[in-house]
């Protein structure tokens, strides 16, 4: 039987699907803005930061209400407590965007052009594609793709020691690329978090389709 | 809104009062079961009444259509309750019409050992309808307002008494609203049930509510956050907090309140 208040578990899982869309579009486009020398897109994925924040404090507190008035049990409360991880770790890689933007915008304000991305580009549709199918996994309810999301991981830790080990390399004081290397390892350390954060949803969705870890 | 004090009439918020209690002292000979209620309650809303045994929630509720007055000792002190704007205890107040538009349903069912299409009548014939046309469609719509109509349209003859006992309760209240009442009282309508037949009852008071005003004693803190708009916590005859339903149970403002919503007395 359906509960009158049922619809309010969809509301909340739209909102999430929402948060993820929106963390993920901000990230491709901040790097997309970088590699393509373009501070528009830069700017717009700044633009997003303050709508992904709202809809994680949306989230919680429909978490929030949904356990106290509808005493949740099984799937429906492993639902809540993923909803509300997973609107942690969708706004922490917003937050990851939202710096990627930053220092690809000092870098071209500064540098005039991006440079040596060296393997950004191939991080980020790693990361980005990890973070798509994360949510599909959510909303489709597939155990199998979570899964493969997880495995995916390791290749954006690769790139990430990588690139940090290609911009370190004969660092020296002498000013602007020095700074510019540190903001490209930071612009990669960014990536490879949002692929944590990819990862860590991927698992909270085994959690709830599973009941285990 | 948390308090009773004469001075503030507590919540009914930005809805449309029906209800309006002030200055509310109930007394059972010496002694005093309610204490000072002012209170305003919505219609088309539903409000849930909680608290411990023996606060006054019950005798509270039988206020509001006079089932107290069956009761020797009970008077009350002072105050007044008024529905749409009538003081339900002035003198000239006929009970058995307010009585029509203040149901109510009770804790055990309890269904008149007749079929089930007379008891849906009952209330009907005894105003005076006879046509069998209009009283097939008055039993047609409560069964269905009841959630009832799929499960016993084909056995509308039958003893009300063979029906399960989740069936017996929505067929009282579906007895209730016969007489198109406007207000529907309900005294722990769940508490003889499983949880299934809990479930659909909560469904039908959720559905109820677009039409009518609901006031339900609930011992189901659960119950209480499900189902109402509003929620009155009461203790030792006083009413300690009143507000949104989500407020009450999400950020009580009153220190008892949230003792008792929270398992901590009670």
């Amino acid at each position: 039987m359906k509960r009158f208040y049922q619809h309010e578990l969809e509301d909340l899982r739209t909102k999430l699907i929402l948060i993820g869309e929106k963390a993920n579009e901000a990230a491709r486009i901040a790097v997309d803005g970088f590699l393509e020398n373009d501070l528009g897109k830069i700017d717009q994925a700044l633009a997003l930061d303050d709508a992904i924040d709202a809809l994680e404090v949306e989230i919680d507190q429909a978490s929030v209400r949904y356990i106290t008035l509808r005493s949740p049990v099984s799937s429906d409360v492993r639902f809540i407590l993923v909803a509300i991880k997973a609107s942690h770790d969708l706004e922490r890689a917003g937050d990851e965007a939202h710096s990627i933007a930053l220092r690809a915008k000092e870098i071209l304000t500064s540098d005039g052009r991006s440079g040596n991305t060296v393997s950004i580009e191939q991080m980020s549709l790693l990361g980005c594609s990890m973070m798509t199918d994360a949510i599909s996994a959510l909303v489709e309810e597939d155990v199998e793709l979570a899964k493969a999301v997880i495995l995916r991981d390791k290749e954006v830790n690769r790139l990430h020691h990588q690139n940090f080990k290609t911009l370190t390399i004969g660092i020296s004081d002498d000013g602007t690329e020095t700074q510019t290397r540190f903001q490209k390892v930071f612009i990669s350390k960014s990536i490879e978090r949002i692929a944590d954060h990819a990862k860590n949803l991927a698992e909270e969705v085994i959690y709830l389709l599973e009941g285990a870890k | 809104m948390s308090t009773s004090t004469p001075s503030k009439i507590a919540g009914a918020g930005t809805g449309t009062p029906i209800i309006k209690i002030r200055d509310f002292d109930f007394a059972y000979g010496d002694s005093q079961a309610l204490f000072n209620i002012n209170m305003d309650i919505n219609q088309k809303e539903v409000t849930a009444f909680i608290g411990p045994s023996g606060c006054g929630k019950s005798t509270f509720l039988r206020c509001f259509n006079r089932m107290n007055d069956l009761i020797e000792i009970a008077r009350i002190k002072s105050g007044k309750i008024k529905i749409s704007d009538v003081n339900i205890y002035d003198k000239d107040v006929d009970v058995i019409e307010l009585r029509k538009h203040v149901g109510m349903v009770f804790q055990k069912s309890n269904p008149f050992p007749k079929s089930i299409y007379d008891n849906i009548a009952y209330g009907l014939r005894i105003q005076g309808v006879k046509k069998k046309s209009e009283l097939d469609q008055v039993v047609e719509r409560c069964l269905r307002s009841a959630a009832l109509w799929d499960e016993v349209k084909d056995r509308l003859s039958e003893s009300a008494l063979g029906m399960s006992g989740g069936q017996q309760q929505r067929l009282c209240i579906a007895r209730a609203l016969a007489v198109r009442p406007k207000i529907l009282l309900m005294d722990e309508p769940c508490s003889a049930l499983d949880p299934i037949a809990t479930a659909k009852v909560e469904e039908l008071i959720h559905e109820l509510k677009k039409d009518y005003t609901i006031v339900i004693v609930t011992h189901s803190m659960q119950q209480a956050a499900r189902v109402s708009d509003r929620t009155a916590f009461f203790y030792l005859g006083k009413l300690i907090e009143y507000g949104q339903t989500d407020q009450i149970f999400m950020n009580p403002r009153d220190p008892q309140t949230e003792a008792y919503i929270s398992g901590r007395f009670g």
